[in-house]
């Protein structure tokens, strides 16, 4: 099968115009003849769902928590990034979308970023005329902030709760049209599998996880907006329900999975301290505008960050990237930080950690000034760490934080499976091998707001459909399997925890498929997860029943998801030999120990075809074509 | 310094809506006192799980206290007893050694439990859908700079909208009320110029929605105030008591 990203011609700024244009039109009154499943209701999923139902399609939404409001976007902190250029140090849309191609090291498709900053700008209006309360000047206008892989100012913020403020925003939306009647929602649903008929997506199995039931949705077409994989490596900034399931099963369904191997680690987390952690906790990027990263300058250096004088400090950001200095992308700012480390200059108890210390910020701008614009993060950081960061330096370390790699899908945001559309960060087109800060948000709204709206209608408009209710043999096939794997979990009863077996695959990932890759490590990898997940079938301790509210269950599934996909992941980083943005392999790096690309063999997104369980999966590639940026090796000095 | 704590812990354990519930006891042995309350928790079930015992059922998700999800009673209060805090940002380390913890659910008439100490919050999506939105649909939103809001109103409407919709505010009232959650929706807006025009409409229909829902009136306990992990304040409560009177005595609207 030939991938086709579908990508209109013509001109880069004029492919969305045109495309739109060309693309058909389903008429208001036969909108409401079609159904649409979205699961998930973070950015992507809840604004998706609000604006289908405003244009008068029949809309399922479907969530995992017990209200759509709780989605993981609501914990991103920093910001969104818009080309609106209000502060006038030259931004543009242009600009915007060469920051993220270049930012993703050259591993994105060019006609997507570019529709995104095309719409980044309609975001910022929609969003204040939801009532999102952004940060404002004294005159009462927006007020903008710089971000990592940028030299200017064009990230919108609500103090350091924005993913909160934009996702309650595209709630409230969702919300009015549930009152409206156009969104029937699903709250406490996980969906376990998709339903394909005649070759379409059409429905979805899921379980009700108050009840335990199976259940069946039939519609026209289903969006994923499910989010990221990152807690693969169990120990992340993601959220405990994050997980793979929803996409792993439609890849499993004949969607493609692209770029999985692409992790992004984020430099900027409160260090791991124990080994009885749930989960790692993001101090916001934006914390690198006024923070400095130091280390001490001599290996071994145990005293405590007051007593150590400006001479014996090493500001190794600054030191090494003049140009971005503490606002290098967040691949190049956690592998310095990772280095530091393994040079012995780490600092706190584990040895694990870096200082980033606002003293200097504190200084020049007063307490106040930096309460206003950090005071929740470093309460957070009092809290979990017990330290008061406006006295003493923060610890901070590296941790998983978001997914690049997702399914695949072309210019129209649809999958290999027919009808089946992905968004948000549950795809893979936009940030290539890295992403920029404050990008996240953009795209999940631009996705759900404004490009799904036009590119859905195309796809219902030349379509047939075929009558394939819930009542099509294939609805009753797929809840079976689903139900044969749910008794399956149960009936194991063995000895090990599923949170046992979750932490030792996020060991096996962090350690060889973390920040730093190299071969053995990763043949080594796949291995180990063979025999994790054999171990798994076997010995896995799954209390409880089926017909309940059974947490453990719900767990279990999605390891079983993350014990296959690891291996997928590591497949892809083994298949990729280069190095680029969040994907290290340490064969391929610079004399400076930046990541070196090869453009020559792998300027392409790969894309992973199911070939069956047990079966090595079959290879596919995308070629990324570049006419309007030209590849370079990424500086940051 | 880390250091190891061993508790006592009263778990209310409840099989389904249906079944009464009762308390039941368990040891935490070993608690480091870095731990947050809910990796304590998780601990205790993974010692229950092997015992061949069902864990305690706890809503969770996010863990950094921003999603809303977590939340229960410790020792009588809504998400425990330091100020400022959801469950999930509270510490053992603010605990000694040989305590004994008080764990249940949120309590209230709007609340039905669901599980263990996982209660049923669909209510506040009610009051939400009654009217917490301002009516914009996609791609009519006027140019984002042509609207000025002043830098006193945008903070104070940011300091309402930071509410996390966890119900802290309801389980901690004696009547059971969600004044604060209504009242932080309500002010985000009113003090918004985009807010304005359904400003009437959003007062009198929120109000009706939460009484619908069966949740109790305000008498001025202030125990809200206090249980706010996101410290919201009862001068919302007054901005929406004040809203709700023009709404009702000034408006067309009804």
């Amino acid at each position: 099968m030939r991938l086709d990203a579908k990508i209109p011609a013509g001109p880069l700024p004029q492919k969305w115009d045109l495309h739109r244009f060309e693309t058909k039109l389903v008429n208001p009154a036969n909108k409401r003849k079609y159904d649409i499943i979205v699961v998930g209701t973070g950015l992507a999923g809840a604004s998706a769902s609000a604006s289908l139902a405003e244009l008068g399609y029949n809309v399922k939404t479907f969530c995992i928590h017990d209200s759509p409001r709780r989605a993981h976007s609501i914990a991103a902190q920093g910001g969104i990034n818009a080309a609106t250029n209000y502060p006038n140090d030259g931004d543009s849309i242009w600009r915007l979308f060469y920051d993220t191609v270049k930012g993703g090291d050259f591993r994105s498709r060019e006609a997507n970023v570019y529709r995104l900053a095309q719409v980044s700008n309609a975001i910022i209006d929609q969003c204040v005329a939801q009532g999102v309360p952004f940060a404002r000047e004294y005159g009462g206008l927006l007020a903008n902030r710089s971000f990592g892989g940028a030299q200017l100012s064009r990230t919108f913020y609500a103090r350091g709760q924005t993913g909160q403020q934009l996702l309650l925003g595209a709630y409230s939306a969702l919300m009015r049209q549930v009152a409206a009647g156009k969104v029937k929602m699903f709250p406490r649903r996980e969906m376990l599998d998709i339903v394909v008929a005649n070759g379409q997506a059409r429905g979805i199995v899921t379980r009700n996880l108050v009840s335990g039931e199976l259940e069946r949705h039939a519609g026209h077409a289903v969006l994923l907006c499910t989010g990221g994989y990152g807690n693969v490596y169990f120990l992340s900034t993601n959220a405990k329900a994050c997980n793979v399931t929803a996409t792993y099963r439609a890849y499993k369904r004949g969607a493609f999975f692209a770029n999985p191997c692409f992790t992004q680690i984020h430099p900027t987390c409160i260090p791991v301290h124990g080994t009885y952690q749930s989960k790692l906790t993001l101090m916001s990027e934006s914390l690198r505008n006024d923070g400095r990263v130091w280390v001490p300058k001599n290996a071994g250096d145990k005293r405590p960050p007051s007593q150590i004088p400006e001479s014996e400090r090493d500001y190794f950001l600054e030191r090494k990237y003049p140009s971005f200095g503490n606002l290098v992308p967040r691949d190049v700012a956690s592998r310095n930080s990772k280095e530091q480390c393994d040079q012995g200059k780490g600092v706190g108890a584990t040895g694990l950690a870096v200082y980033l210390d606002f003293a200097d910020a504190i200084t020049r701008d007063g307490r106040a000034s930096i309460e206003k614009k950090y005071g929740n993060l470093f309460q957070m950081y009092d809290k979990i760490s017990g330290q008061d960061p406006y006295q003493t330096p923060m610890m901070i370390y590296p941790a998983v934080h978001y997914t690049m790699g997702g399914l695949w899908v072309d210019y129209n945001l649809m999958s290999t499976l027919d009808g089946l559309f992905v968004l948000g960060e549950a795809n893979f087109s936009d940030h290539g091998a890295n992403r920029l800060g404050a990008s996240a948000l953009m795209q999940g709204l631009a996705d759900g707001y404004f490009v799904i709206p036009y590119t859905i209608g195309g796809y219902l408009a030349g379509t047939r459909f075929e009558a394939a209710g819930t009542d099509h043999a294939a609805f009753g096939d797929t809840e079976r399997q689903v139900r044969d794997q749910v008794q399956k979990l149960l009936a194991v009863r063995g000895k090990r925890t599923v949170d046992d077996f979750h932490r030792r695959l996020g060991l096996i990932m962090w350690d060889y498929c973390g920040m730093s890759r190299n071969n053995a490590g990763l043949e080594k990898a796949r291995t180990l997860i063979q025999e994790l997940r054999a171990e798994f079938w076997k010995n896995v301790l799954v209390p409880g029943t089926e017909a309940d509210l059974n947490q453990s269950l719900e767990k279990a599934g999605r390891v079983a998801d993350f014990l296959e996909f690891g291996e997928l992941m590591v497949i892809d980083a083994l298949a990729r030999q280069e190095s680029c943005g969040g994907h290290f392999n340490e064969a391929y790096q610079t004399e400076e120990n930046e990541a070196r690309r090869d453009d020559a063999n792998f300027c392409h997104a790969a894309a992973w075809e199911f070939a069956g369980d047990g079966k090595d999966p079959n290879f596919h590639k995308e070629p990324l074509v570049f006419e309007n940026v030209h590849l370079t090796q990424r500086s940051y000095k | 310094m880390s250091t190891s704590i061993c508790l006592t812990l009263k778990i209310w354990r409840q099989k389904n809506p249906a079944d009464k519930g009762r308390f039941e006891n368990y040891t935490a042995k070993d608690i480091s006192t870095d731990m947050s309350f809910l990796e304590m928790l998780d601990v205790v079930n993974e010692q229950l799980t092997l015992a061949g015992q069902e864990p305690v059922a706890f809503d969770h998700d996010c863990r950094e206290g921003i999603c809303g999800s977590c939340g229960t009673m410790v020792n009588g209060r809504a998400h425990g007893q330091l100020k400022g805090t959801s469950l999930c940002q509270l510490h053992m380390r603010h605990f000694k050694d040989g305590d004994t913890l008080v764990i249940e659910p949120f309590r209230a008439r709007a609340f039905p439990v669901i599980k263990d100490l996982v209660v049923d919050r669909s209510a506040f999506d009610r009051i939400i859908q009654a009217g917490g939105f301002i009516s914009v649909n996609t791609g009519s939103a006027p140019a984002a700079n042509t609207l000025l809001v002043p830098l006193h109103n945008a903070e104070k409407a940011m300091d309402a909208a930071a509410c996390i919709g966890c119900g802290g505010c309801v389980a901690a009232c004696p009547n059971a009320s969600a004044m604060l959650f209504v009242s932080a929706k309500i002010s985000q807006f009113a003090l918004l110029p985009q807010g304005k025009p359904e400003a009437a409409r959003r007062a009198l229909a929120m109000v009706r929605a939460m009484d619908a829902c069966g949740f109790g009136n305000c008498s001025n306990h202030r125990e809200c105030e206090n249980a706010c992990p996101k410290e919201i304040a009862i001068v919302n409560i007054a901005r929406l008591n004040r809203e709700y009177v023009k709404a009702s005595f000034a408006s067309s609207e009804s």
